[in-house]
């Protein structure tokens, strides 16, 4: 069963129609419907491509966090091997939304963590949607502390509405947490790769976005804050999230021009929803080749180095007018 | 022309009209609501004589009353781009940094100086509340990272007073960037062994209070600030219930271990030339308020190893 997003309804009538043929004809086997069917299915796949040759920033919002888009779990347990998970801040708790651990990409062991969403409503709930505490962030710490003192590549997948804004995170120290992550990122190593996967929100994304590459899948956004957020304080009013998403430029491509990421990675055509091992497996190739790059740069701090230069120069290019 | 309607006339203009602001002016306290006799206000720091109240400060009031002898020489700042993403709500971006300018006759967000406290050098730097509520773009960015290039070229402590509603949402993602860009900028001290002290100001919010305001080696507030990440009303309608009293507020971070101390604004400066003297390894100061200090011909000129003036300084038309 297609989840379909309100701008895909059109898309869905035509898929249901075809479908709706399909099963007739499998009811009554003298009925010749895949002629009709066919036809749909062109007419469909049209459709998918002439509304998904340029997204909305908006649209592109709601492709960002389609419920059916593979998640960081999924991207995890297909690309790495031997993935051992690893828990806890060793402070006071261990938060499900960041997941991490060390794992294998290819032969080599690497640590990977990123936001994890879930995808059921138990899921969800256990993962708090994808927004972390103050201890997913710690957790991030002390896993780049370990891959620092072994030397490990890092990789992070980015995918959060943002940093839980609850009243024990606050306490707990949600900003000292989410500023000690982003040092910390700034301070190692090893190489640092981050992909951002769907929703790239704000302050609780940039403490997995801090790397020497960061890259994004098409459909993805990255912005200091949710569309709907900046039009309830610039327009007093959350029902222009689309003017508010067109302005803030989060999308992927406005991003690449701005020098802000490195590299854009196709989705397949109608979204990572719609062609999840296409999408998991791009993700996997442009890692793998990210880490070889940057494994021949690594010599002592050079990549340290590196990393706090790229984000010191950023913001010298502005959009074209 | 965009240089001198932009920041030569604003300057001009604010000049003038501080010297206008009569003497017998009375400001409400925005907590009690006494009338404070304007003079004695602004003698007592912007601080309510009644109830305590701290009050907004711009970064300049707080330098002439923060410097021995109320010198200071300003840092400069190299000009970002403007309106890099060509942003518009419902007013054009361009047109807010203009009215901002109108309204506090300052260039933008944050002010760096450098000087003497209690005979100590320093760099400091201020975000400005009333500029587009102090908040944090590409020339904060910048003016964190002149101070901090500042401070380690001439081997002081940098002191920082963060005063933020947040990130500049006009500036969308390269505003987010000063996050990782500022925490840059602070490592540069901390692998100097500088001190660098932030005062976290009412109030400090979002992405500042997530970087460099809680990076400090210590912090210190200033009473009854509100800090936090998330403000109160976006946590109240997340978890749908009443906040306790006094939540997020400095005296409420310090008890959750934020914090290392809450200082009235008039016992702030002696702090921090008590806490920089010991962290630099000086003897005890001398304390209140100082002369001016007799080597100010040399605070005041360029010093050799001050940073190259960036060509990008002019701003783009």
């Amino acid at each position: 069963m297609t989840n379909y997003l309100e701008f895909e309804k059109p898309l869905a009538e035509i898929e249901g129609k075809a479908e709706e043929l399909r099963a007739l004809a499998r009811a009554n086997k003298e009925m010749d419907v895949e002629g009709e069917a066919a036809g749909l299915d062109a007419k469909a796949s049209a459709l998918l491509k002439e509304l998904y040759k340029d997204l909305t920033p908006w649209r592109k919002c709601q492709v960002a966090r389609h419920p059916d888009r593979p998640h960081c779990k999924d991207y995890i347990e297909a690309l790495f091997t031997e993935y051992t998970p690893l828990a806890g801040d060793r402070n006071f708790a261990d938060d499900h939304a960041v997941m991490g651990g060390l794992a294998r990409l290819g032969d080599v062991p690497v640590v990977v963590m990123g936001q994890e969403k879930g995808n059921d409503t138990k899921s969800r709930i256990e993962r708090n949607f994808g927004m972390a505490r103050p201890e997913g962030y710690r957790k991030v710490i002390r896993l780049m502390d370990l891959a620092d003192r072994f030397g490990l590549p890092i990789v992070m997948l980015v995918d959060t509405p943002g940093a839980y804004p609850g009243k024990g995170a606050e306490e707990r120290g949600q900003s000292e947490a989410i500023a000690r992550s982003t040092e910390r990122s700034l301070n190692v190593k090893s190489p640092v790769i981050s992909v951002i996967i769907g929703e790239g929100g704000s302050g609780g994304a940039v403490a997995l976005a801090t790397a020497n590459t960061v890259m994004m899948l098409e459909h993805s956004i990255y912005s200091v804050i949710s569309p709907e957020g900046c039009a309830s304080i610039l327009w007093k009013d959350s029902d222009k999230m689309r003017e508010a998403a067109e302005a803030l430029r989060l999308t992927a491509q406005d991003l690449k021009q701005l020098g802000v990421i490195d590299q854009i990675i196709p989705e397949p055509m109608g979204g990572a929803q719609r062609g999840r091992s296409e999408s998991i497996n791009a993700v996997g190739k442009a890692i793998e080749a990210e880490l070889k790059a940057l494994k021949k740069r690594q010599k002592g701090d050079a990549l340290l180095k590196e990393r706090r230069e790229k984000f010191l120069k950023m913001g010298a290019k502005g959009l074209a007018a | 022309m965009n240089w001198i309607s932009n920041y030569v006339r604003p300057r001009i203009n604010s000049l003038f009209s501080r010297r206008e602001v009569p003497e017998n002016l009375w400001t409400k306290c925005s907590e009690c609501g006494t009338m404070l006799f304007h003079r004695e206000f602004t003698e007592n720091l912007n601080v309510c004589t009644s109830c305590d109240h701290h009050m907004g400060i711009t970064p300049r009031e707080r330098f002439h009353a923060l410097f021995d002898g109320n010198v200071f020489t300003e840092v400069d700042v190299p000009a970002p781009l403007d309106d890099p993403l060509h942003f518009k709500d419902q007013k054009r971006y361009p047109d807010r940094i203009k009215a901002a300018r109108k309204d506090t006759g300052e260039r933008e967000a944050m002010l760096v100086a450098e000087g003497k406290i209690g005979r100590t050098p320093i760099v400091a730097a201020a975000q400005d509340f009333s500029f587009m509520a102090g908040s944090m773009g590409m020339y904060v960015g910048n003016a964190i990272i002149a101070a901090a290039e500042r401070a380690v070229a001439a081997k002081r402590p940098l002191v920082l007073f963060s005063a933020a509603g947040g990130a500049r949402m006009q500036e969308g993602i390269l505003s987010l960037m000063q996050m990782p860009r500022t925490t840059v900028a602070v490592q540069m001290l901390k692998e100097a062994g500088l001190p660098y002290i932030v005062v976290l100001t009412h109030p400090t919010t979002g992405g500042v209070t997530a970087s460099y305001a809680m990076l400090g080696d210590v912090h210190i507030a200033e009473p009854n600030a509100l800090i936090c990440f998330a403000g109160p009303r976006v946590i109240e309608q997340t978890i749908r219930e009443k906040l306790p009293d006094g939540f997020q507020r400095a005296e409420y971070l310090l008890d959750h271990g934020m914090l290392d101390r809450v200082t009235h604004r008039k016992d702030m400066k002696d702090e921090l030339v008590t806490i920089l003297r010991m962290l630099t390894g000086k003897g005890p100061a001398v304390m209140g308020d100082l002369p001016k200090p007799e080597d100010v011909v040399e605070t005041k000129e360029k010093p050799e190893d001050a940073p190259a003036k960036p060509k990008d300084e002019a701003p783009k038309t």
